[in-house]
């Protein structure tokens, strides 16, 4: 392994003490002279024409300021496939139709948030109530209502993946099962509310402030909805509240305050309240699995068919993406030598599914996880060696999607049955315990570019000064996931200089070099680590060139950055400080500073990912044979990450990946009816409070992959996925109870308990 | 009718007229703009707003304004001055790397500061109990749990 300096130290968060102290600016803490406070009117009803919208007693109070409806703004449609115009299916605002309880209809501005919520009341909305799709099996069948008039049957994609010969695969299967799963809807649940400030400047330009995952992104949208150019519209990323793939669309807030910035020439703000966020927000998307599997007698895998339904509510949202990497998601992990799948996302009137932690692999891999486990169970094969044996590795191709470089899947199934003593612990268990294992591979990053970027996919400017201090500008998107560190230990690393020598800007795309995609699909250490890497390379070689001419050097000298000098490798002697050297390189320049642009798109890398992440996880439980609680004891995870970056970071990720995985198998879950969704807050949603985290214990698997930036790939994303696996097949050895139909519930325990009794 | 009340926060005396349905938090955030004092969901369930009222932590969102007239409250900005050393519970959350998003931060550690008050060596389970009215979606508690158990040695000590 590489040694390191900087990558793989603990060094303590870029914003940490800024937000320690309070003193990080969200964009709900932003106050502007002037500024107007916008409200949201949604629908009431989850699927209805709009008649007639009378805004005239609303713009009548004192103190209103702007009131918009559909019949206001541009028709144009947006959603992040722009290469595919056909699913743009929304508009902010709603244009004659509304088709989820929500669904966005009007807003206001006003001088102060009880004007602006006087106001809302003010609006009459007159609908005449159509027929509501809350299944997928309503809005499939023959002869359903259809929620877009331009997708009759209310199928928005369809997607197909076969490789190798399945009838084939299954015919040679010497044991074949079928099951079907279903998975709930989940929410994002980040603790920052949706906040969106705009400001038209003097010469008419936007800027606009927002808590987004994607600020290029909501830029393009923003430009395409208003009718401006890209560039006369600037989006600044402040401090971010989590997003978890909540926050990486172009939303309505964001253009209504762009949109109403215009129309009143006074900065806008809008703040969603979190009972907006749980009545209308994101979520992660419900999934019917069918799968498919056949094996050898000896637990070889030999085929696999899986058809997925996706609930994908009322639009398209990142809907389209998830459908995609179901598919993908669902032939990773082992080898399937023969597979087959069918996706299809599918409207109903509720709100609007879209990526969430994992996009589709938390559900793809629930899935094959149990359904796993169950085949071990039939087979009679320990559920750790049935994957042993068919666990991808390095060098394995999967069909259109990738060939393997870093692997260390086995090594993670190995270590985590080595920590958690598997074999013993499953003969000891006492009555009311059960230990289950769940697996996890993940993308670092897509390599698709359905959002249609002219743009390198990440991209990186460094500035270097002759009083030793370096600026970093990137359009990476910190949201608390901590990438504006690791940049920083990247660069760092790669110059030889300081964490603090580093000033770094990121994510306001006025500044920041163009472009990045933003920070999802555990993209951003992979994708931006390489083009800062980049940069830092180029200034490199100046500074080399630089060195070199003042030493004399022999060429074939290499040169080395190191310790806040540069020198002749391994000669400290002949050190020069990195200061001093820029400015030699600034004066052979005649003056020009020092700054290199880095860039990095994934070319020739198959249809999904540059590189894999993978990891095991071991859950104990107790359930109490009386209530059906669940009691996670301990959890035990061993993963491959590639370099680790930032210890404490990673570590992280992975406490928060069990926090929200626990809350994914046993309590987090939207209570809906007719479309509505009836638990708008945090008692009625139940996430997992310090109280419910169980121990856990830690193993990185050391590999190095060859296409990450110092050896790194994705973090944090992947560890989405194997926790409600673990728990479930924990609870199934404690209980009897196999859970095809998440979450597992005290009643759905007692319930098969009784059954079996 | 507007209320005149005195505010004291963070050892500095306010003289304000608030609507009698004005939160404290809507007070700390919109007039005197203190922001490091977060509003994650109005309704108490979060704890993301959490302050000191005469030190007792309360959630700011469920607090009137006219409630706290005389009373000492205290927020994150009074944890440490801004300019000052930061305090032992501030140290301990970015060493021990508590931090993530940070939006529920500054709850996290006025409801630390509460608890060390009242406790000076609690135990893990203790410190989880005191954390019980806040959540956080980004570190899982475990190194907030880890901070705020050195924060207890780091206070002891000092």
């Amino acid at each position: 392994m590489e040694q390191f300096n900087i990558v793989g130290k603990d060094v303590p968060r870029n914003d940490a003490e800024a937000k320690a102290r309070g003193a990080s600016v969200y964009t709900d803490d932003m106050k502007l002279p002037g500024m107007l406070y916008g409200r949201i009117l949604g629908s009431p009803v989850a699927h209805a024409r709009i008649l007639s919208i009378d805004t005239s007693k609303a713009k009548a109070l004192p103190g209103v300021k702007c009131v918009i409806t559909g019949a206001d703004i541009p028709k144009i449609k947006y959603g992040n496939w722009r290469l595919f115009a056909d699913t743009q299916d929304e508009y902010a605002l709603a244009i004659d139709k509304v088709r989820f309880i929500g669904d966005e209809v009007a807003a206001v501005a006003a001088v102060d948030k009880d004007t602006a919520q006087e106001a809302l009341s003010l609006i009459k909305v007159e609908y005449e109530e159509l027929e509501g799709l809350y299944d997928v099996d309503s809005s499939v069948k023959e002869g359903a209502i259809a929620i877009h008039d331009y997708c009759p049957g209310n199928i928005s994609v369809n997607r197909k993946i076969q490789y190798g010969d399945i009838e084939k695969g299954f015919a040679e299967s010497d044991y074949v099962r079928e099951d079907t799963f279903k998975v709930h809807a989940v929410s994002h649940a980040y603790l920052e509310p949706c906040s969106a400030l705009a400001r038209v400047d003097l010469d008419g330009r936007i800027t606009l402030w927002t808590s987004t995952q994607v600020p290029y992104i909501v830029q393009c949208l923003l430009a395409s909805t208003l009718e401006m150019r890209e560039n006369d519209i600037r989006v600044i990323k402040p401090f971010v509240g989590g997003g978890f793939g909540g926050k990486m669309e172009l939303r309505t807030l964001e253009f209504c305050a762009a949109f109403m910035a215009k129309q009143t020439g006074r900065p806008v703000k809008f703040t969603l309240s979190r009972e907006e966020e749980f009545l209308t927000g994101r979520r992660r998307h419900p999934m019917t699995l069918h799968s498919k599997v056949g094996f050898k007698k000896d637990g070889t895998l030999v085929a696999k068919d899986l058809k997925i339904t996706l609930d994908g509510g009322a639009y398209n949202a990142m809907g389209p993406t998830a459908t995609f990497l179901c598919g993908n998601f669902g032939a990773m992990l082992y080898r399937y030598p023969n597979y087959r799948f069918h996706g299809q996302h599918v409207y109903t009137n509720k709100p609007p599914s879209s990526a969430m932690r994992g996009f589709g692999a938390p559900q793809s891999l629930y899935a094959s996880e149990i359904q796993m486990n169950l085949a071990a169970e039939a087979l009679g094969i320990d559920p750790v060696d049935i994957r042993l044996k068919n666990a991808q590795v390095s060098g394995d191709k999967i069909p259109d999607v990738a060939t393997i470089s870093s692997c260390g899947f086995k090594e993670s199934i190995e270590a985590v049955a080595k920590m958690s003593d598997w074999k013993r612990l499953k003969k000891e268990l006492k009555p009311g315990q059960g230990i289950g294992i769940g697996c996890y591979s993940f993308i670092s990053g897509g390599v698709f570019n359905w959002f249609n970027t002219q743009y390198p996919f990440s991209a990186a400017e460094v500035r270097a000064y002759s009083d030793g201090t370096v600026h970093l500008l990137t359009m990476a998107s910190d949201i608390g996931q901590g990438c504006d560190t690791a940049m920083k230990q990247i660069l760092a690393e790669e110059l030889g200089i300081k964490m603090g020598d580093i000033r770094i800007t990121s994510a306001d795309t006025a500044t920041t070099p163009q472009a990045d995609l933003g920070a999802w699909g555990s993209r951003v250490t992979l994708m931006a680590g390489n083009a800062v890497l980049d940069a830092a390379k180029k200034i490199k070689e100046k500074l080399f060139g630089a060195i070199s001419a003042h030493l004399n050097a022999n060429v074939i000298y290499e040169m080395e950055c190191k310790n806040g000098v540069v020198q002749p490798k391994g000669r400290p002697k002949k050190a020069v400080p990195f200061g001093d050297v820029v400015a030699m390189v600034q004066k052979s320049q005649r003056g020009e500073p020092l700054i290199a642009h880095g860039y990095y798109t994934p070319r020739d890398k198959g249809l999904v990912t540059p590189a894999f992440g993978f990891g095991a996880q071991v859950a104990l439980v107790d359930v109490d044979q009386e209530t059906g609680v669940v009691d996670v004891k301990q959890m035990w995870t061993a993963h491959d990450c590639g370099t680790v970056i930032n210890p404490k970071g990673v570590e992280g990720q992975l406490a928060g990946s069990i926090q929200m995985g626990l809350g994914y198998a046993l309590s987090e879950q939207f209570v809906m009816q007719d479309g509505k969704t009836l638990n708008t807050n945090f008692l009625d949603y139940k996430m997992p409070t310090a109280m419910d985290m169980p121990p856990s214990e830690v193993t990185h698997i050391d590999t190095y992959e060859p296409e990450g930036p110092m050896g790194a790939k994705e973090c944090g994303e992947g560890l989405a996925s194997p926790t409600a696996p673990a728990i479930s097949d924990a609870v199934y050895h404690a209980t009897g109870y196999r859970c095809k139909d998440l979450p597992i519930t005290p009643e759905k325990i007692l319930k098969s308990m009784a059954e079996n009794r | 009718m507007k209320h005149l009340i005195e505010l004291k926060v963070n050892g500095d005396v306010y003289s304000l007229a608030v609507d009698p349905w004005r939160t404290l938090n809507e007070v700390l955030r919109d007039d005197l703009n203190l922001t490091g004092t977060k509003l994650g969901c109005g309704s108490g369930d979060c704890g993301a707003c959490t302050v000191l009222v005469d030190g007792r932590s309360v959630s700011s969102c469920l607090t009137l304004a006219v409630e706290v007239q005389g009373k000492e409250v205290q927020t994150v900005e009074g944890l440490a001055p801004s300019g000052s050393e930061l305090h032992p519970i501030q140290e301990a959350f970015i060493e021990k790397g508590a931090i993530q998003c940070g939006f529920c931060t500054s709850g996290m550690e006025m409801s630390a500061a509460y608890l060390l008050s009242k406790n000076g060596s609690p135990t893990d389970q203790e410190i989880r109990e005191g954390l019980s009215g806040h959540l956080c979606r980004c570190t899982g508690y475990i190194q907030i749990v880890d901070a705020i158990s050195e924060a207890a040695e780091k206070m002891k000590q000092s």
